[in-house]
């Protein structure tokens, strides 16, 4: 039998549950709880009263053209951002997978672009992909006009997402090897025997036994596409060139703090987390029927 | 049905080498058992043939057709695994027909193939279960079924019925020999497990630190064993074995503490030898009884059809296996009686088999 820790008053369980309590209250319920009330109310940019207007700040922003570009936007940059940082790091998986020598090099080395934080690689990344300088500048010489992502929309959308999914194709890369470690070599061999080609294999055995890591990837990727991509645009983009990059996260910034329209960014915020929310409900429909294998 | 030639294989792994040349054959529609304790190399031996390992040095030719450089699917061999390892994402029948599904064989005749197997191996009504859902013997009937259905030239078989509890393993046993009978293809069975290899093998392959000890029936291998490991490892409760010298008149055993009357040996007195007796081939007589060696009895071990008894000679551990209802107490003393064509001789220093008895046995040089 399992021992349970048990306490004789309940006053004693919620003692120890209220630090916790505080911090979440403090950090997430009171602000996004005034972001609920801001959303609903006309608030003046340098204070003094505000007036309820109900669900007005949804309908403008709704009905706003530039707020769908935006969507659009943030769709398109976690698409392909997520497609990319995934496909890109369960190739490298799987081939090291099969060569298992000097792997913990691998994850190591691997990780570190995850923890280098938005600003800085996407400052990085600026240099990196410069049209003037820089490893582009050589393709704009062969192709000139080719690259700029200070004039081509779709320029600056490609480079914010190849910042992004640099940083987590470490992240993804090391569940996905975990993943492949964890099925057994002897499923691999008995699919060998059975005359499977090292494709096959891959197809038939090992991708259907890594769907639970795939599935849970697939939405840490989605949602943090959402939230982690602000700095990057802001360093690389600043949401242009015309609003091309303005992602849903960034333009609740700017609309907010540079716009000065805090109660559509408190609008926006809710839109926001509200599809996170949804995003994190699908999450929770897949961990819940995850196969469980053995 | 194809015959496997072993010639000269060694297997390294970076500097380490764990198998040491071996020359093996195998007959077409034999039932070979390789047997080892763990670490001598059998199950790498097996991979190899397998094509799961690749050979460092020597061939290993299936019917003829060396396979050193083939990939497993062309090699024509099915192998059941220690551990089953069958799909869990895929049911049933979808595992026994994965093999079929590769080579590109059509739904319908692969269903009716699966079926066919299906029936033969009791698991009809299973086919839809995934492999989390069945039991250990089902498991392994499945195992067995992915396998067959291949209709291969050669069955692997990696230590398939350890996972498996007693009962189990000793009704798998006999349905692997059944099988083996129905399908007559050459099988390769690995296993620690001394009477699962005895019960199971037409031919027995003894292997100990990389190295072929013996190949014999298991008949063979019991009762002429061709060196002292294979004398000691074959046999339950193991042999006996006792140190000694070759005297003028017999033996002198443990250091010189107990004298051995035997016929001349042909082996040159003062040679250094291992003189083995199966604790079967032993009978307790009544102390003082002449030509018997006095022991101390230690623990009798009670079987219901018999006993073992341990007894201490003069410190060295012997056990006498006996089917007579005498419940020796421990601390009392008895007389230990064997006749003189049980009794096998090793060299001290190779613990290679020796000759004795025979004159026309030239003395062999020690």
């Amino acid at each position: 039998m399992e021992k349970r820790v048990t306490f004789s008053k309940w006053t004693i369980g919620i003692l120890f549950a209220v630090p916790q309590l505080i911090l979440i209250f403090t950090f997430f319920y009171w602000p996004a709880g005034q972001a609920v009330y801001w959303s609903l109310t006309l608030q003046q940019p340098w204070g003094g009263g505000n007036i309820w207007v109900g669900l007005d700040n949804f309908r403008s922003i709704l009905s706003n053209a530039s707020y769908w570009d935006s969507i659009t936007a943030s769709m398109i940059f976690a698409g392909i951002s997520t497609g990319l940082a995934m496909t890109i790091a369960l190739v490298l998986a799987a081939l090291t997978d099969r060569q298992l020598a000097g792997s913990w090099l691998y994850r190591v080395v691997l990780i570190w672009p995850y923890g280098i934080a938005a600003p800085a690689l996407a400052l990085a990344f600026r240099f990196i992909l410069a049209p003037e300088a820089g490893f582009m500048a050589v393709v704009n010489q062969v192709w000139p006009g080719f690259w700029d992502p200070g004039l081509d929309g779709t320029d600056a959308m490609a480079s914010i997402i190849i910042a992004f999914s640099w940083k987590y194709v470490g992240y993804n890369f090391i569940f996905f090897l975990a993943a492949f470690q964890a099925i057994p070599r002897s499923l691999i061999e008995a699919a060998a025997m059975d005359g499977s080609g090292v494709i096959r294999r891959f197809w038939d055995i090992q991708f259907p036994l890594i769907t639970p890591t795939i599935f849970f990837l697939l939405v840490i990727n989605i949602t943090e596409s959402f939230q982690d991509s602000f700095g990057i645009v802001d360093i690389m983009t600043a949401g242009g060139p015309a609003n091309a990059t303005n992602l849903m996260v960034y333009k609740i910034y700017s609309d907010g703090f540079k716009g000065l329209d805090y109660s559509g960014a408190a609008a926006q915020s809710i839109i926001l987390m509200l599809l996170i929310i949804a995003l994190t409900i699908v999450q929770f429909r897949f961990i819940e029927r995850r196969v469980h294998y053995r | 049905m194809a015959s496997i030639t072993i010639r000269g294989v060694k297997k390294n792994y970076a500097k380490t080498q764990v198998v040491h040349g071996v020359d093996l054959d195998f007959a077409s529609g034999e039932f070979v058992v390789i047997l080892g304790p763990s670490g001598c190399g059998k199950s790498t031996l097996l991979r190899m043939i397998a094509g799961l390992e690749e050979i460092s040095d020597g061939t290993i030719a299936i019917d003829g057709t060396v396979v050193n450089k083939l990939e497993p699917r062309e090699r024509g061999c099915a192998m059941v695994f220690q551990n089953y390892a069958l799909y869990p994402h895929m049911s049933v029948a979808q595992n026994i027909g994965y093999s079929l599904k590769v080579a590109g064989v059509p739904s319908a005749e692969r269903a009716q193939r699966v079926q066919a197997v299906a029936r033969v191996l009791e698991l009809e009504h299973l086919l839809d279960r995934k492999p989390m859902a069945l039991s250990g013997g089902q498991r392994q009937r499945v195992a067995m079924g992915r396998a067959m259905i291949r209709e291969p030239k050669v069955f692997l078989f990696d230590e398939p019925l350890s996972n498996l509890d007693a009962k189990l393993r000793v009704q798998m046993r006999s349905e692997i020999r059944k099988l083996h009978r129905r399908l007559s293809a050459t099988s390769v069975f690995v296993t620690h497990d001394q009477v699962e290899a005895m019960t199971l093998a037409d031919r027995l392959v003894v292997m100990n630190g990389g190295r072929v000890e013996q190949v014999g029936t298991p008949a063979e291998v019991y009762s002429r064993p061709a060196s002292r490991f294979v004398a000691t490892f074959v046999g339950a409760p193991a042999m006996n074995m006792l140190e000694g010298t070759v005297t003028l008149d017999g033996l002198s055993l443990l250091g010189g503490s107990r004298k051995l009357n035997v016929s001349r040996t042909g082996l040159p007195v003062g040679a250094k030898v291992a003189v083995g007796v199966r604790p079967e081939a032993v009978r307790m007589v009544a102390p003082g009884t002449p030509g018997a060696l006095a022991a101390t009895v230690d623990l009798v071990e009670e079987l219901g059809a018999g006993r073992v008894v341990y007894v201490d000679l003069d410190g060295a551990p012997f056990s006498i296996v006996t089917s007579e209802t005498v419940h020796p107490e421990p601390g009392s003393t008895v007389g230990l009686q064997f006749a003189e064509a049980d009794l096998h001789f090793f060299s001290s220093e190779t613990g290679a088999r020796l000759d004795v008895f025979k004159a026309s046995v030239p003395e062999p040089v020690l």
